[in-house]
């Protein structure tokens, strides 16, 4: 077998070399981690397993039966489909031709997989089953430069018309007698890799299109493999790591974290049983490092609490006591903070009871490294993960940049913060307050979109992300909202709606918060509150209540979100950035925003717009100084009745305190 | 192309042409005490066909399939599977030769998981004695090992990977059902019993379950007889019917011509017998 050239030999022109592109590293690593354990799949109820060296082979055999179906450099290959080795050893495949992998999301609707697929100009699909054939056949017509398909299950596709369809197998099967044939053809194949100078397109990935339609990202080999080396020195990951490969294939993350990161480090990944049996393989696998977006570990969160109500009551008081006992001294444990000796025992003890079993529950036994990111992560949600002893940590990361924009170091996580720029990039707030960056794994342009490269890209190279930002006094980023919906004061200080209201939408007892303050003289804002969380509460404190409406107009009530609003102006006059746009007046709404009566969209995200129009006599009323305000708003009921809700709104005024007092408060 | 593949069954492989008889039954009569329940029918099932049995409440349907599995043992007439005639039959008789079913009101273990339920469908398979097998030793430990993989094949086919390890009490009627059919095809059947697959099912469950039994005769080339109420899915997914009531058979074809056929019609839409 080839491959001694990756050696990394200590002579000679190429000593010391590394990798440029990630088929090179294949190579590297079936040398030097030959017989570890590269990829694992849950399959037919085992977890079956394939070395590096097996991994080459498999890749080898397949690339093979690419190149003999014609597929060569600069060809394009759309990948549809979950998490499975066959799939991700497609990319490599792909790669190792020159050709260019283009992982599409496989839940995406008929139309706007046919986008993308015409778009990129794919000439081949590698899909997962049927399911995903029979999405492309129905628009075959639309895509003519889509020639074959390749699938890896075959159940369901026997009867199909195979004259363009290939078996996954199959096609390895051809690679594989080639190979046999001819004794020349795998030095070839690793001698094209070898020569490889990594300025080769490595992958298209599109964006998710949440505004508007999705944009190919182009990203090079060469500057892939060097983001990748830089965050798995950042974060220490070698062979020895292990990750369960889980997130949509298309998107950056999982593309980065698994496949790149892999890659370069060696660490094994395992893809799971089915999207149904994650939670199951995650336990079964217990990985050491781990990604998830915020509202998975709002979700976990959430099961355990519930799960623990129905426990027996002596296991409900151990688990809250040491609960608290983690939330005393859980993270300056984990952080390596001084700890008095008695809370270092009842911590050992905790972890004995309590935080061992329940991490073991959750599979995050063996996490050394966990990130979440993608939206702000409440301070408590955050602190309660790491008191348990699980370092989870914060990125801020765009497909633009192949991923990482900054990340936390250990030692320096704060819940508010998405930490300082990652190894060798370079952010700078623009002056409109947009967080713009340049970066190692930094993309070379949207596919046939030089428009919109050119809106993206500045003159000097840096990359605008769309989001606004500001770095706190530790010279760590905050992301405060989208950059075009922030505003100014009327005095000229900054004002960042979705930052304000995150920050109040954190407590439990509220539920949606509307922010206002755009070309105005100070920050109001519009409260719902959480029926759930108060209700319990009214419950408990013997306070009767008939409906919404009734309950949010309580005194008490009042009294609550009063306090919630009055340690959010605190907070905010720490922050020099936003200590002007405490929030001065508020008031809870007579209803629920829902999404029937158009006030949130589908994904429960607020209109904010559509409700400044609707609601407009209230947000008059919170800047002419009114105490309170009649109205009376017209409402959707589920089966499409109209009704209207009328109403008394209190208006409440709230103390702002000044930047500097705030800080000597804070310091006494 | 490999046309099918059978779940490793010698017994599925029994000498008989897609399409030559699998079994028919002649001129069977069944009666409980004075009460009819079903009177001279015959008919026949085609290998590697979906065949329907469907007739009105009481029209002796799940008679039928009782007859056919052995469970009742009809006063006259004989049935002929796979050229074996015969009128009495025990039922694990008729789980040996290949016939396998499900019920109309599920009959899992409910105590007991997804996996270990769908490997008692196993059990007229296995052939190392009582000891071997509570030892694990030997042949007996190879043996299970070797049913274990073709029921993880089931459990893969059905996609019900997630519940592997649940006690089915614990599993939505839907899923119950799913189950079910798994145990049934874990006997690599010959000839597939399945007693109104779909009662009580919503649309979606009702569509998952028809591409499952599509994907069984298909893939496995098993070959089917069911029970259905509901018309839709009887009419897409048979190849032929045939129709019961008060214990006659009033019509025998492909969908289309049971649908023209006046005295089904008048069965369904109540037209009073003279």
């Amino acid at each position: 077998m080839g491959g001694e050239f990756w050696k990394m030999p200590t002579s000679g022109s190429n000593a010391g070399r590394e990798p440029v592109t990630f088929p090179q590293y294949l190579l590297l690593n079936a040398v030097r981690f030959a017989d570890r354990v590269a990829m694992r799949h849950k399959d037919m109820g085992i977890w079956q397993s394939w070395t590096w060296k097996e991994q080459l082979e498999e890749v080898r055999a397949f690339s093979i039966g690419l190149q003999e179906m014609g597929i060569g450099p600069g060809d394009k290959v759309a990948i549809v489909g979950t998490n499975r080795p066959r799939l991700y050893w497609t990319f490599c495949a792909v790669q190792a031709l020159k050709a260019i992998p283009i992982p599409v999301y496989s839940d995406a609707v008929a139309e706007e997989m046919a986008y993308v697929l015409n778009h990129s100009g794919a000439q081949l699909a590698v899909v997962q089953d049927q399911e995903q054939v029979d999405k492309i056949l129905s628009f075959s017509e639309e895509i003519p430069a889509l020639k074959q398909v390749i699938y890896d299950e075959v159940r369901g596709l026997r009867e199909y018309d195979h004259h363009q369809l290939y078996d996954f197998a199959d096609v390895q099967e051809k690679g594989r007698e080639s190979l046999s044939a001819n004794a020349d053809l795998a030095k070839q194949w690793e001698d094209n890799i070898a020569a490889c100078d990594g300025e080769e397109i490595s992958a298209f990935l599109y964006t998710s299109g949440t505004t508007g339609r999705s944009k190919g990202v182009v990203l090079k080999a060469k500057t892939s493999v060097k983001a990748a080396q830089d965050t798995v020195k950042f974060d220490h990951l070698s062979a020895d790591d292990s990750v369960l490969a889980y997130l949509p294939l298309a998107w950056v993350g999982d593309h980065y974290l698994n496949y790149a990161q892999g890659y370069v480090s060696g660490l094994c990944m395992a893809c799971p049983e089915s999207a149904e049996t994650v939670q199951h393989n995650l336990r079964e696998i217990g990985p050491t490092f781990y990604f998830a977006p915020p509202r998975v570990f709002e979700g976990l969160l959430t099961s355990v609490m519930i799960r623990m109500e129905d426990a027996s009551a002596l296991k409900k008081k151990l688990f809250h006591y040491y609960l608290g006992v983690a939330k005393k001294y859980g993270e300056a444990i984990l952080e390596g903070r001084p700890v008095p000796l008695a809370g270092r025992i009842a911590y050992s003890l905790g972890n004995l009871l309590v935080y061992g079993p329940l991490k073991n529950t959750l599979g995050f036994s063996k996490i050394r490294t966990a990130y979440t990111a993608g939206e702000a992560i409440g301070p408590d949600l955050f602190s309660f993960f790491r008191s348990l002893g699980i370092n989870l940590k914060q990125l801020y990361g765009q497909t633009e940049a192949f991923l990482y924009v900054t990340a936390q170091k250990d030692g320096e996580i704060y819940a508010d913060t998405v930490g300082k720029a990652a190894p060798d990039v370079e952010i700078r707030i623009a002056d409109d307050g947009e967080v713009q960056f340049k970066s190692p794994g930094m993309f070379v342009g949207y596919y046939a979109d030089d428009e919109k490269t050119r809106e993206t890209v500045t003159e000097d190279g840096f990359v605008k992300t769309g989001d606004a930002g500001i770095f706190d006094s530790r010279g760590d980023l905050k992301i405060i909202d989208r950059a075009k919906d922030v505003g100014k004061l009327n005095d000229g200080s900054l004002f960042a709606p979705k930052y304000i209201e995150n920050k109040l939408k954190f407590f439990p007892n509220i539920r949606e918060v509307v922010a206002f303050g755009d070309g105005r003289d100070f920050c109001s804002v519009f409260l719902n509150i959480d029926l759930t969380a108060v209700g319990n509460w009214a419950e408990r404190n013997n306070i009767s209540y008939a409906s919404y409406q009734e309950l949010a107009n309580l005194p008490q009530v009042y009294q609550m979100m009063t306090e919630h609003v009055a340690q959010v102006n605190h907070d905010l006059a720490n922050e020099p950035m936003m200590a002007g746009s405490q929030v001065k007046r508020f008031l809870v709404l007579h209803k629920e925003l829902d999404a029937d009566d158009g006030e949130l969209t589908r994904t429960q995200k607020v209109r904010r717009g559509f409700i400044a129009e609707r609601y407009g006599p209230l947000i008059e009323a919170l800047y002419d100084g009114s105490k309170e305000k009649y109205v009376s708003t017209e409402v959707t009921y589920e089966d499409g009745r109209k009704g209207s809700i009328s109403a008394t709104v209190q208006i409440s005024d709230m103390k702002i305190h000044a930047p500097a007092a705030a800080l000597k408060e804070a310091a006494e | 192309m490999n046309q099918h593949i059978n779940p490793g069954s010698m017994r599925a492989d029994d000498g008989i042409e897609k399409g030559g008889m699998l079994l028919h039954v002649d001129n069977i009569s069944l009666s409980f005490g004075g009460v009819k329940a079903i009177s001279d029918i015959s008919f026949d099932i085609k290998k590697g066909e979906v065949r329907a049995i469907i007739g009105p409440n009481g029209a002796g349907k799940t008679s039928m399939l009782n007859v056919i599995n052995g469970f009742y043992h009809p006063q006259e007439g004989t049935i002929t599977f796979r050229g074996e005639k015969r009128r009495r039959m025990r039922p694990h008789r008729a789980a040996k030769q290949g016939i396998a079913r499900t019920f109309q009101n599920i009959a899992l273990f409910k105590g007991m998981s997804t996996l270990d339920n769908i490997m008692t469908g196993r059990m007229t398979l296995m052939h190392s004695n009582i000891l071997a097998q509570a030892l694990w030793v030997g042949p007996a430990r190879n043996e299970e090992l070797a049913h274990r993989e073709a029921v993880e094949r089931i459990i893969d086919f059905l996609e019900i990977e997630h519940i592997r390890k649940t006690p089915v009490g614990r599993l939505p009627y839907g899923l119950q059902k799913r189950v079910e059919l798994g145990r049934a095809l874990a006997a690599d059947p010959a000839l597939l019993l399945l007693d109104e697959p779909m009662a009580g099912m919503n649309l979606e469950e009702k569509e998952d379950m028809s591409r499952f039994v599509m994907d069984v005769n298909q893939q496995f080339g098993t070959t089917i007889a069911l029970i259905e109420h509901d018309m839709g899915v009887v009419m897409d997914l048979s190849d032929r019917v045939v129709v019961l009531d008060y214990g006659q058979k009033i019509g025998d074809g492909t969908p289309d011509e049971v649908r023209n056929n006046q005295k089904v019609i008048d069965a369904y839409l109540g037209v009073a017998h003279d």
